[in-house]
């Protein structure tokens, strides 16, 4: 068997690499990883990801791999092993129903409106955030991981839920996932992090902090409290 | 084994005209029910309480929720004809990477060319080309986006398409010298039976859209 190369282009802090790094290293598969400085792109980053100029790309002998969904989906199909989407094609359409709407309706509110906005507009992303965290809660019923037993696709995609979404909560001064609202997307949190390799991968709190506040600072404007 | 097959749609939405040809190029008998979006129907919001939109596939009393998602499913089904995802796990991914592409690109910009005026219109009418643009870079000069026939990336825009008229007009500029290659591609799809019975009219499309601008008192 020919040897594979893989690649994954990453930053240290963003959410969707890891997505990826999770997904190769719970499969056993090899890989080296390329750090980016998204303010001074690499040209192999542009030359493999020319649409978006965007992390992660997947780099799989040679040939590139865009958007950390796609690759998700990309590498279960390589890597047969630890399977991330179940064989019926109705659960795998809710697994990818749910990753998406991860994506759309919570962590872009997340990062964009209640990190990097104030007043009216930060509280009703907030408002709008618990309620989408509902659905997710819902979902969890009667389950260890939203994959069921194991982790999968959806609990893949949703992980930055059970790290990065704390930063935010405490640079903004308010708790979105209360244990008595949520408990257990709370055990979950808590469950997914004990996992190995996920616990092994998040970046340094105290230097993502700082990242995420600076965010803040610069779209508030300097003179904003908090 | 009676397969009970519904799609809950709206005749001028280009992501139920997405699920509707992918279900004619299998060759599914379904219940086509159209929605009046302004007065929900209890199955819609029943099958669709999250986002509480159309398009919704039912599939023996089960629900399957977001267009491409939709159609994914249709292909993983009714896997024995016409494959909308090639078998190679990297081109399968190329396929994804660029119906999300369009996902991300056609309909938000679209909208802007048909909500806004002036600079913003402009601004929306460049991108828009650019996105297309791209869009017939990848296309190449392969008869379709999947190749010899037919393919998810070629579903997943070709709805679209029944909305060109309506952005034409209303950003008062032409789409077909800019992107030949792209119009051509569409012509040849429309040649389909499974698109030409699954897209409205774009005249229809114009006028639905007049009546959008005036409901939102734009222009």
């Amino acid at each position: 068997m020919a040897e594979e190369e893989v690649k994954v282009f990453r930053t240290w802090s963003s959410p969707f690499p890891l997505r990826v790094i999770w997904a190769l290293k719970l499969k056993g598969v090899e890989f080296d990883t390329v750090y980016e400085d998204l303010s001074n792109k690499s040209p192999l980053l542009l030359q493999y990801n020319p649409v978006h100029k965007k992390v992660p790309v997947l780099l799989h002998n040679g040939k590139p791999i865009c958007e950390s969904l796609v690759i998700l989906e990309y590498v279960d199909e390589r890597w047969k092993q630890f399977p991330l989407l179940p064989q019926d094609p109705h659960e795998r359409a809710k697994a990818r129903f749910w990753a998406k709407f991860g994506d759309d309706k919570v962590l872009q509110t997340m990062r964009m409106d209640v990190l990097l906005k104030q007043g009216k507009e930060q509280e009703e992303a907030i408002v709008s955030t618990i309620e989408n965290l509902k659905y997710l809660e819902e979902e969890l019923k009667g389950k260890k991981f939203f994959g069921g037993e194991t982790i999968g696709l959806v609990d893949i995609a949703l992980g930055w839920l059970a790290y990065h979404f704390n930063v935010v909560e405490e640079i903004i001064g308010v708790k979105l996932i209360e244990q008595q609202k949520f408990p257990l997307l709370v055990a979950w949190m808590q469950e997914f992090s004990n996992i190995p390799t996920i616990q092994d991968s998040w970046p340094p709190r105290d230097k993502l902090f700082d990242r995420y506040a600076s965010f803040r600072k610069a779209a508030l404007g300097e003179h904003t409290p908090k | 084994m009676a397969e009970e097959v519904i799609l809950l749609d709206f005749w001028s939405s280009p992501f139920g005209m997405r699920v509707r040809i992918a279900l004619a190029e299998k060759g599914v008998k379904y219940e086509y029910r159209e929605e009046d979006l302004r007065n929900k129907s209890p199955l819609l919001l029943q099958m669709n309480p999250v986002h509480k939109k159309i398009p919704v596939l039912i599939h023996n009393g089960k629900p399957i929720c977001e267009s491409l998602i939709a159609v994914q499913y249709v292909d993983e089904v009714w896997k024995d004809k016409s494959p909308l995802l090639p078998s190679d796990p990297y081109l399968r991914a190329q396929a994804r990477f660029w119906a999300d592409f369009i996902d991300k690109k056609i309909y938000d910009i679209g909208r802007k060319i048909w909500t806004t005026k002036g600079d913003e219109q402009e601004a929306a009418k460049k991108e828009f080309i650019e996105a297309l643009k791209l869009l017939e870079g990848e296309l190449g000069n392969k008869p379709y986006f999947g190749g010899e026939s037919m393919g998810y990336v070629d579903v997943a825009l070709i709805p679209f398409y029944s909305w060109f008229y309506a952005y034409e007009t209303c950003g008062n500029f032409s789409i077909e010298p800019e992107c030949p290659v792209l119009i051509a591609w569409a012509k040849r799809c429309l040649q389909k039976e499974s698109v030409s019975k699954s897209l409205p009219d774009p005249q229809k499309v114009y006028e639905f859209v007049l009546v959008l601008k005036k409901k939102f008192g734009i222009e």
